[in-house]
């Protein structure tokens, strides 16, 4: 919503500038985006008249003139041919800095006469694009009036006016608020209602729904249309409105004055007899003012003559039965539109005129016939013509009920201890009427504000215009704290799981939720309900079932730009479906091996580094890792079938998946592989039990050394080397502590189709040395277990 | 008779010439091994007279201890020099790199909600989480959202397709609906989604952070961002209590008491009254300072929850009242460490998540301070 300083002081007596009604705006709740004030820029130019241009002895081009200004008699070397004694015109003292050319005037001899100032065009003050001469200003101004005065320049001030308030849409509104701050005396005088000279002679008939509730009208006669005056097109051109006639003008000046649209038709135009407000019927179509034609919907408003629908109720008008300037009979029109079915016609017409605006937000029902009356007023004073009696059709909705409101209610909503009578008179400067006394009072809102209906929209009014600056900053009182801190299990450990990866050298990022369709479906994903109606890009259409394809594109991006090096891991959300149980968080990691060449030979496993780096986050987490189950090759089709595994409790309690990616999967990403990869469920580890007491287990340390024995067993080669480990290690859940394999060898000495393994295992004895025979004994169960579960013999 | 005194200045010529310990040892055998000449000498005390030993005795043992100890001596010595040798030869260039390690870091949004958290968490607020996909409910209609009001237009939704119920399911456009979870009276939701913030009674203290989504791209908007919503409800609470803790949460946040905050009315249809906070920041420099300069920016909007949403979630206007407020994490992130460009905040460049990233170490916490 943009206006002008002048416009305002139609409406508020007030002296103050526009900075000042900037910030009373901005402290009261309209939030001001700019402020363009040519008269900042102008300050330093003022009106200027030349009393004498001679011939400059040593140019032909230029004139030396005498010039009357605000600093006295001035000679000035001017170069414009229209330089000439008795020229009203602007001036520009010597410092003044030039907008349009971006020069800051010196003392300067030009041809060896001295210029004590300049003579402006009005591409100079940068309010023209272009001209060829200095500006000709209207001989009665006085000279040392401020240019931007002079030039009827003033400033616009733009600001955002939020849904709740349409009466903000017009400068009366705006005012009224302005007055009740302190800024200045609100002063918009009632309108007088203009005495019909006749019936009506148009029927205004209304369907009966609730598209348009209400409809008001009156011909007037024998006006005589034609540009408006000079005053109305400049109010108009400074807010960026383009003068159209009189009686159109007069229509956008009420828009913006009162936020009350209203439409003129050249009544000659109207077939029937009546005007019609209803829902619009399919193939209709409103050839509009804007030229286009747009196809009717049932849903939308449209008005119709006998000869059908001639224009889009509360949007656009239609253009053969707009005025011109040959209208000498005018229907105006003030009506009162549905919101919410203007906002769809604006939606489905792709229309958002300034009319279309207002209604969707609800203009005032108590001033449509008040509108009527301002229009037809204008109209008579700028055309002429007879009015006829006004013609109501329906009935506009009722305004808010009564509200009960005891002001003390001020305090304990706001903390703002102001006094009843002060809350009491800030809504009366509102607008807000009152009925009884202390604890009964009830609070009647005007018909413009249909947005207040309830207490706490009444306090916000009284804090609003009393200002929040005087709010209160008060301490929250204290709570009783949980003992155990304030994040959840699962909380706690997405914030561990953070710290422990990017210690163990992991990037974090964080990636779109969604990524393109056919990527989530590599992953699992890609089910309908999953899908995005409104996409902001094809490639982010779908809800990532996975981290992983995110990631790999990240991944994939880094690469491009020469960096292929990556460790990225993230904790976010994937989704398995619409529903909230079916959203869960994952840890997930991406790791493109690209490590710089070592001098030392060492070649590093990436895929058993990712091993590594991941049983020391789930440790991290929380997660029971000693009885997790590597479930080899039975993770999920996205993963290469030899190269992964899951973590698991069990086959319905995975934990985690981890490996390298299927290379179909990175084909169809685009990215070289190998890459490695892991994803944790968090919600799947689970919760730790709730104890009492944060005591731990005694710790029992044996005074008896632990001794290892070596074993080397010979296997086939489809044994997993865990199975045999967790043999061995079961074989005497009692004296041993761990079994390790430190060796894998195929080759001579081991026959074809089998491999060895060597595997540490590390004996504890419990409460005596152990002896010879015993540490035999055990070495016989080791071996025997290892052959019962995968069929192991000792090497030879 | 052997001459003791030529004897030992041999000796000791040729302790002071043996270059090593073999050689050192070799002297060793010649002088005092079981044919040395030491040896030798006083074995030949046995055979002499009473007067002869009680002469010779003193000067041959003599010569003995005197020969031990200018051996060990030189021993001491050449063992140093060996040492020392073997060392020189052991030296490798420490100028060589070391085996390569990746240098992890956490992502700048996290961290900020982190320290955000830190914050809160002193202030007895606890946190609350609710699903990125919501239905109408949540993310409007209990919001006090009328339908096909306006104000919903503004929110760029991104919608999926109906479903066969014909609900319309979204992607939440601010953390608001967890709002409705946590105060949604009887609402239980601990059994399907253990996860998400459940209906709880006042009194009620929570943040809830989380990834929002609106249909936008530029500078500095993103399809996706990060907000963080606050509420608190119990009999008493009111704007003043709403005004203290989001001035204490900026002081905080920023770590300055410098920074100044202005509130304002706004508009928002889950709050009344409503209020945005502007901080004072300078912009003459291109880019924002926060605690300098005459400038106000945006920051922050909130107010007290609307009545309305009260009823609706079962709790009576007229006995709990509290307020509400939701901040931008990235936002307040990239104010506070000086990141220019929002898109870049999800774009997972290396080279940035280096640069703004933070140590696994610097957990923020009040006690080292935030950052």
């Amino acid at each position: 919503m943009k206006f002008t300083l002048s416009w305002l002081k139609d409406h508020l007596d007030t002296a103050a500038t526009a900075a000042e009604v900037e910030d009373a705006m901005t402290m009261a709740g309209l939030e001001v985006e700019h402020v363009t004030d040519p008269a900042a820029k102008l300050a330093a130019f003022s009106v200027a008249k030349i009393v004498e241009a001679v011939q400059h002895p040593n140019a032909d081009r230029l004139r030396v003139c005498q010039v009357d200004t605000k600093d006295g008699r001035k000679e000035i070397v001017c170069g414009a041919p229209n330089a000439r004694p008795g020229l009203t015109t602007i001036y520009a003292p010597l410092g003044a800095y030039i907008p349009g050319s971006g020069v800051t005037l010196e003392p300067r001899a030009v041809r060896g006469v001295v210029s004590n100032g300049m003579l402006c065009s009005a591409a100079e003050l940068e309010t023209a694009t272009e001209s060829d001469g200095i500006l000709e200003l209207a001989d009665n101004l006085a000279v040392g009036t401020p240019a931007a005065q002079a030039l009827g320049l003033e400033a616009v001030i733009d600001f955002e006016v939020t849904p709740n308030r349409p009466d903000w849409l017009g400068v009366a509104g705006i005012a009224r608020d302005l007055a009740a701050t302190g800024l200045g005396r609100f002063t918009t005088a009632p309108v007088e209602p203009v005495k019909g000279a006749f019936p009506c002679p148009i029927d205004i008939r209304l369907d009966g729904s609730d598209a348009c509730p209400a409809f008001s009208g009156r011909l007037i006669r024998g006006v005589k249309n034609g540009p408006s005056p000079a005053w109305l097109q400049a109010r108009l051109k400074a807010i960026g409105l383009r003068p159209i006639s009189t009686l159109v003008d007069i229509t956008n000046l009420i828009t913006y004055d009162r936020a009350r649209p209203l439409h003129v038709y050249d009544a000659a135009t109207l077939t029937g007899g009546f005007i019609e407000a209803r829902l619009g019927r399919e193939g209709e179509q409103v050839a509009a003012l804007d030229g286009e034609t747009y196809a009717v919907t049932p849903e939308i408003c449209v008005i119709a003559d006998g000869s059908g629908a001639i224009g889009l109720g509360g949007v656009m008008g239609g253009l053969s039965t707009g005025c011109s300037d040959a209208t000498t009979d005018v229907f105006v029109e003030s009506a009162w539109f549905d919101p919410i079915r203007t906002a769809q016609a604006g939606r489905s017409t792709g229309i958002s005129s300034d009319a279309q605006y207002r209604f969707a937000r609800g203009v005032d029902p108590g001033f449509m016939v008040t509108g009527l009356e301002l229009a037809t007023r204008l109209i008579l004073d700028l055309c002429g013509g007879e009015p006829s009696e006004v013609r109501v059709a329906g009935q506009v909705p009722a305004p808010s009920a009564p509200i009960a409101f005891d002001p003390a209610y001020v305090e304990q909503l706001s903390g703002l201890d102001i006094g009843a009578d002060r809350a009491l008179e800030i809504l009366t400067v509102l607008g807000f009427s009152m009925v009884g006394q202390g604890a009964t009072l009830s609070v009647q809102p005007p018909t413009w504000r249909r947005d207040v209906d309830g207490k706490a929209d009444l306090v916000e009014e009284v804090a609003r215009i009393a200002g929040y600056g005087a709010l209160p900053s008060t301490s929250l009182p204290e709570l009783p704290r949980a003992v155990g801190g304030v994040l959840s299990v699962r909380q706690s450990r997405a914030r561990a799981g953070r710290r422990a990866l990017a210690a163990l050298g992991w990037s974090e990022a964080v990636t779109w939720s969604f990524t393109a369709r056919r990527f989530a479906e590599l992953f699992g994903g890609g089910q309908p309900q999953l899908v995005l109606a409104n996409p902001i890009a094809a490639e982010l259409d779908c809800m990532r079932p996975s981290i992983l394809p995110t990631l790999i594109e990240a991944a994939v991006r880094n690469a491009k730009r020469g960096f292929a090096d990556v460790a990225l891991f993230e904790i976010g959300p994937i989704f398995s479906g619409d529903r909230p149980q079916d959203q869960r968080t994952a840890v997930t990691g991406v790791l493109v091996p690209h490590p710089p060449r070592r001098w030392d030979g060492v070649k590093i496993d990436d895929l058993f580094a990712l091993k590594s780096d991941l049983l020391t986050l789930l440790d991290e987490l929380g997660a029971p890792t000693a009885s997790l189950q590597t479930a080899q090759g039975a993770a999920a089709s996205w993963w290469h079938p030899g190269r992964s595994a899951r973590l698991q409790l069990g086959p319905r309690a995975v934990i985690a998946e981890f490996g390298a990616l299927h290379p179909s999967v990175l084909k169809a990403l685009d990215v070289d592989g190998p890459v490695y990869g892991f994803e944790i469920f968090l919600e799947a580890i689970p919760e730790p039990k709730r104890k009492a007491v944060k005591t731990r287990p005694a710790l029992e340390l044996s005074p008896l050394m632990p001794l290892s024995r070596d074993f080397a067993f010979v296997v086939e080669d489809r044994i997993a080397a865990g199975d045999l480990v967790r043999a061995v290690a079961g074989a005497d859940k009692t004296l041993i502590a761990s079994a390790r394999v430190f060796d894998v060898y195929a080759g001579p000495g081991v026959p074809e189709g089998a491999k060895s393994l060597a595997v540490e295992v590390s004996v504890q004895p419990r409460d005596h040395t152990l002896a010879e025979a015993e540490i035999e004994a055990l070495s016989a169960k080791i071996v025997a277990a290892a052959g019962k579960a995968v069929g192991a013999k000792l090497r030879g | 008779m052997t001459d003791l005194t030529a004897l030992e200045s041999d000796l000791a010529a040729q302790i002071a010439a043996a270059s090593d310990l073999a050689a050192l040892d070799a002297v060793r055998v010649w002088a005092l091994g079981k044919t040395g000449q030491i040896s030798t000498l006083l074995k030949s005390l046995g055979s002499m007279s009473p007067d002869e030993r009680r002469e010779q005795g003193p000067k041959i043992n003599g010569l003995r201890d005197r020969a031990s100890a200018l051996i060990a001596e030189r021993k001491i010595t050449l063992e140093a020099a060996a040492l020392e040798a073997q060392l020189a030869a052991e030296r490798v260039d420490l100028t060589l790199p070391a085996p390569p390690r990746r240098k992890g870091s956490v992502h700048p949004t996290m961290q900020v909600m982190d320290e955000m958290v830190a914050i809160f968490a002193e202030m007895g607020f606890s946190v609350a989480e609710g699903p990125d996909i919501e239905d109408d409910f949540h993310n409007f209609t209990g919001l006090n959202f009328p339908p096909k009001h306006p104000a919903r237009e503004m929110h760029d939704t991104f919608f999926f397709a109906p479903g066969e119920d014909g609900e319309r399911k979204l992607l939440r456009t601010h953390t608001s609906p967890i709002q409705v979870r946590v105060m949604q009276q009887g609402q239980n939701q601990k059994n399907e989604a253990p996860q998400w913030a459940s209906g709880r009674e006042p009194p009620i203290r929570v943040i809830g952070p989380g990834r929002t989504y609106r249909c936008d791209s530029d500078r500095t908007h993103t399809p996706m961002f990060h907000q963080m919503e606050g509420l608190v409800i119990d009999r008493n609470i009111h704007m003043g209590h709403l005004k203290w803790t989001l001035e204490t949460f900026i002081k905080r946040f920023f770590e300055t008491d410098s920074v100044v905050t202005r509130f304002r009315p706004h508009h928002f249809p889950f709050t009344e009254p409503s209020a945005e906070m502007d901080v004072q920041c300078d912009r003459s420099a291109g880019s924002i300072k926060i605690g300098e300069g005459t400038d106000w920016l945006e920051i922050l909007g909130g107010g007290m929850v609307h009545p309305n949403i009260l009823r609706i979630c079962g709790l009576d206007p007229d006995t709990w009242q509290g307020f509400a407020f939701g901040l931008g994490i990235d936002r307040l992130g990239m104010l506070k460490y000086g990141m220019p460009d929002l898109r870049d905040v999800f774009a997972a460049d290396s080279r940035w998540l280096e640069h703004y990233g933070f140590s696994a170490f610097a957990a923020p916490n009040l006690a080292s301070g935030l950052s």
